[in-house]
């Protein structure tokens, strides 16, 4: 390959890989919160990011509420809204499911319930991925904005190479960032983020501290919930979707979370953004089709090398 | 074949047997095509199902990757057909063949991660592969047809004939997992799916009985997706290898009833006609219903009965059936109880001279904590060794070193001058080690002669001399009474004791006991002692881990007290509590102080 295409290619993964990333780390921090705090690997949460892509669609598409913010302001803020909408819906869904298969109820049980939360998930995310095909139909929609044809130009560099910069995914990425320290900010230094990471400690004893841990809980699959949403929202920027699109992520946020080392939330961020990293690099070598079954292999050789993650330091022995 | 199971299974055999001959009769009154379908369709995911419960349900390995294995037997036959003329009738078996091998090269690494891990790592496995299929060109590959001779290459008219053999393949698959329900092989999976850890502690190879697990499952599995692709005639890499497919397996079969036979049987009975129905009729509007109807079934049955409706409906209304399974056992254990000779004393071959246990040396740290600190002490034959020691001060760090569960940093342990260090736990059992723990780590599904005769099989006994052995070791405890009981119903002493006693059944020759006694009352204390009085009558060796300073004394012969990981003192009970280094590190120096004052 001609050097100056090489180091042009090489320079745009990069960059992709960082935008790309951010926002997959938002993503990867959703499920992580939630495995951190509740010990649930949750199966449902490629659906709960197709839900935040379609909340953010029908908000700002033709003639809807935010179609008046323009195709600009529009998009961004129907992802930032998708959040405290399916932040809803996973409290509602812990209330009356999760919650029936998990927290304080099966402390102590023959696998802590590992197995009940498993299937109940796995039944969410089939009913959200079915209902989602009965609800929004199977042809693939996209939120539109002029940004994602729009980039700006950094170069040219090296041997003449140019950097190309997507808008929608520069915006999506700044907008990622932001939500990722605002949650960073709300875990370490409030109240609430106490409670929360002491509900994750020893659900027990936060119980005796007076800490009503289902509430904690219920707070956590929520946020949970929510974040990655806003990390669909901001997708449906740059990708064209269906209800099955959750499928292509769930396996991109577990590589995330697991080389994040699982039980670290913002480790689950570094995750996806090397998840992202190397996504966009196997581009350079390996046909499209093959670019998900390289993250699956990432996925099997962490998982089976370095289970306690690349960040983390220890995890639960296996 | 396990006694006490043997006309268990030829009840189901029966039942099998009318079963499928009603559901073929069936088939005689329904000529519409597409209901023709549905029901040869029936028993390929009940198959499917079976198979993902041999894995998933006896051995608790949650895989939600089962459509790997399918994928693979459909493609086995499609693409044998389309490019070597190769007849279904030796796809089917060949994808079986694959089928095995991709279940080895799977549970190799796979088998190294546990729970969550292994769950998640087995999803990764169909989804890699579709999208290979997708790269390597097939997506969508339909099977030629040869008109000149059809009954070569598995072609009817008939549709009825596919239904026939749907059965007749559903109907190996349960006969296979019947005998592996009523095999040593299906106990070891329930035991290790219960509790993994006792399970290797008595003996139990669980990595290699998983894998033969999965090897059979996968096998299973292949066969199930092969003849689909033959009833189907077109593959593509999303209706073989997609997640609605394995989701499949695990709805079928926790719906009908998690690790019966019958539950994927009755589920796929219930789930697939309601599914291709509401999918035919409704289709058009509800595109996606089937997938909606699957997901409803498996959270209402994991919120309302989370073991599925076969044992619902067994627990409900068959409690008659139940204790009939007692009777059996309890006729096998008056059997065994006849032809027992009298409990024979352990006392083994009279060895050389020299201790049996001899440690030396032994270390083991947690990072910066010396959890285990040059430990060197030694066993004789027909000793009772006492291991006392403040909380924290490594006892149980001692005994996982000991029996493998945890590696050591330096040292040595030997016994009878084997080397026992650097072996899995499972090994060191069969070199005669057995254990128990400090919670009860007990199956607590299984009967207590269930429980007791896992550890007679870890140790290698047959399946006649297991029940014996069972039996003898439960009398040895004073637990026959309640041979049959569910360990789970058990007061906190009988699991004391039938843990004790399924380390006995593995005829150990020295037995590790962590805090035995723990949350005993006094009588109950007594009783235990009593029992561990007639063991050393009968020439065992313990090494017991205790906190009951008044028990102690009674019972063992030596002590070794630990502390902070080091031994502080050694010797007779008597002279031990009265040295001053004991005291203190039991008591604390200001007791000391007011002693000597």
């Amino acid at each position: 390959m001609d050097l100056e295409i090489l180091v042009e290619n090489v320079l745009n993964a990069v960059t992709a890989g960082i935008t790309i990333g951010c926002i997959y780390g938002l993503m990867c921090i959703g499920l992580g919160l939630i495995f951190g705090i509740m010990r649930i690997v949750n199966f449902a949460q490629g659906e709960l990011l197709m839900l935040g892509m379609f909340v953010s669609f029908y908000l700002v598409s033709e003639g809807r509420i935010l179609s008046a913010l323009g195709p600009y302001w529009g998009p961004f803020i129907g992802a930032m809204c998708a959040a405290p909408a399916i932040f809803a819906g996973g409290a509602l869904l812990h209330r009356f499911l999760i919650s029936r298969v998990s927290g304080l109820r099966t402390v102590g049980s023959l696998d802590e319930g590992h197995f009940g939360q498993l299937i109940v998930t796995l039944g969410i995310s089939l009913i959200l991925q079915n209902g989602g095909q009965i609800l929004f139909g199977s042809t693939p929609v996209a939120v539109r904005t002029p940004l994602s044809s729009e980039a700006f130009l950094i170069g040219p560099l090296y041997h003449g190479a140019t950097v190309f910069l997507n808008k929608a995914k520069l915006v999506a990425f700044f907008v990622a960032v932001l939500a990722a320290v605002a949650l960073y900010v709300t875990l370490e230094y409030t109240r609430l983020g106490k409670a929360l990471r002491a509900a994750a400690d020893n659900p027990t004893a936060a119980t005796y501290m007076g800490i009503d841990v289902d509430r904690a809980y219920r707070i956590a699959f929520g946020l949970g919930s929510g974040i990655t949403a806003v990390a669909g929202g901001l997708m449906a920027t740059y990708i064209s979707f269906t209800p099955f699109v959750g499928f292509d992520y769930v396996i991109i946020m577990y590589s995330g979370v697991v080389l994040g080392g699982m039980g670290s939330i913002f480790g689950a961020f570094w995750g996806g953004v090397t998840v992202g990293f190397v996504q966009q690099f196997s581009a350079l070598i390996l046909p499209p089709q093959l670019q998900n079954a390289a993250i699956f292999v990432v996925f099997l050789m962490i998982v089976l090398l370095r289970p306690q993650g690349l960040f983390g330091r220890s995890a639960e022995r296996a | 074949m396990r006694q006490g199971v043997g006309s268990h299974l030829r009840r189901n055999l029966i039942v099998l047997a009318v079963v499928s001959v009603a559901y073929l009769l069936l088939t005689l009154f329904v000529s519409n095509s597409y209901y023709q379908l549905i029901l040869t369709l029936v028993p390929v995911w009940a198959l499917f199902g079976v198979s993902w419960n041999i894995l998933s349900g006896y051995g608790g390995q949650l895989s939600f990757g089962h459509a790997s294995f399918f994928g693979i037997g459909a493609y086995t036959v499609t693409l044998a057909l389309v490019y070597w003329n190769l007849s279904p009738w030796l796809g089917i078996p060949l994808g079986m063949v694959l089928g095995g091998l991709a279940a080895i090269l799977i549970g190799l690494p796979t088998f190294r991660l546990r729970g969550h891990y292994f769950a998640l790592s087995m999803l990764a496995y169909p989804l890699a592969i579709l999208y290979v299929m997708q790269y390597l060109g097939f997506q969508e590959v339909s099977m030629p047809m040869h008109r000149e001779s059809p009954l070569a290459y598995m072609e009817f008219a008939e549709p009825r004939v596919y239904t026939l053999i749907a059965v007749l393949l559903l109907v190996g698959g349960v006969v296979v997992s019947l005998f592996i329900e009523s095999s040593r092989f299906g106990l070891a999976l329930l035991a290790i799916r219960q509790n993994e850890l006792a399970a290797e502690a008595a003996g139990i190879d669980a990595r290699s009985e998983k894998m033969r697990s999965l090897i059979v499952s996968g096998m299973m599995g292949a066969v199930a997706g092969g003849f689909y692709a033959r009833v189907l005639l077109v593959v593509t890499p999303e209706s073989v290898f997609g997640m609605l497919v394995s989701a499949q397996a695990v709805v079928v079969t926790l719906f009908g009833g998690v690790a019966s036979v019958w539950g994927p049987v009755i589920g796929a009975a219930i789930l697939v006609p309601l599914a291709e129905t509401l999918q035919a009729e409704l289709g058009t509007y509800l595109p996606g219903i089937q997938g909606v109807v699957y997901g409803v079934a498996i959270i209402a049955v994991m919120l309302l009965s989370p073991d599925g409706l076969y044992w619902t409906i067994r627990d409900r209304w068959l409690r008659r059936d139940a204790s009939q399974g007692v009777s059996d056992v309890q006729s096998d254990v008056a059997a065994a109880a006849v032809d027992g000779k009298p409990p024979a004393p352990i006392r083994p071959v009279a060895h050389a001279s020299g201790p049996l246990l001899q440690v030396e040396g032994l270390s083991r740290a947690f990072g910066g904590l010396r959890a285990v600190s040059e430990v060197s002490f030694s066993i004789a034959e027909g000793e009772i060794l006492g291991i006392i020691g403040p909380n924290g001060a490594g006892k149980t760090t001692l005994f996982n070193v000991l029996n493998g569960v945890l590696s050591a940093d330096e040292g040595s342990a030997r016994l009878d001058g084997q080397p026992m260090l650097g072996r899995k736990t499972h090994e060191v059992c069969r070199m005669g080690v057995g254990r128990t723990f400090q919670v009860v780590r007990s199956f607590p599904r299984l009967p207590v002669l269930d429980n007791v005769i896992v550890g007679a099989y870890g140790a290698g006994a047959s399946d006649h001399e297991a029940i014996t052995r069972a039996v003898r070791a439960l009398r040895q405890v004073g637990l026959q009474d309640r041979a049959e009981v569910a360990a789970g119903q058990l007061t906190n002493k009988q699991l004391r004791l039938m843990e004790l006693a399924r380390a006995l059944a593995g005829s150990p020759r020295l037995l590790l006991l962590d805090e035995t006694l723990a949350g005993l009352g006094r009588e109950e204390c007594d009783d235990v002692l009593g029992v561990l009085a007639r063991l050393r009558e009968q020439g065992m060796t313990i090494c017991i881990i205790e906190h009951t300073m008044h028990a102690m004394m009674r019972l063992a012969d030596r002590f070794v007290v630990l502390d902070h990981g080091r031994v502080l003192a050694t010797g007779l009970p008597r002279l031990v509590v009265e040295d001053a280094s004991v005291i203190e590190a039991y008591l604390g120096k200001k007791w000391l102080a007011r002693r000597e004052a």
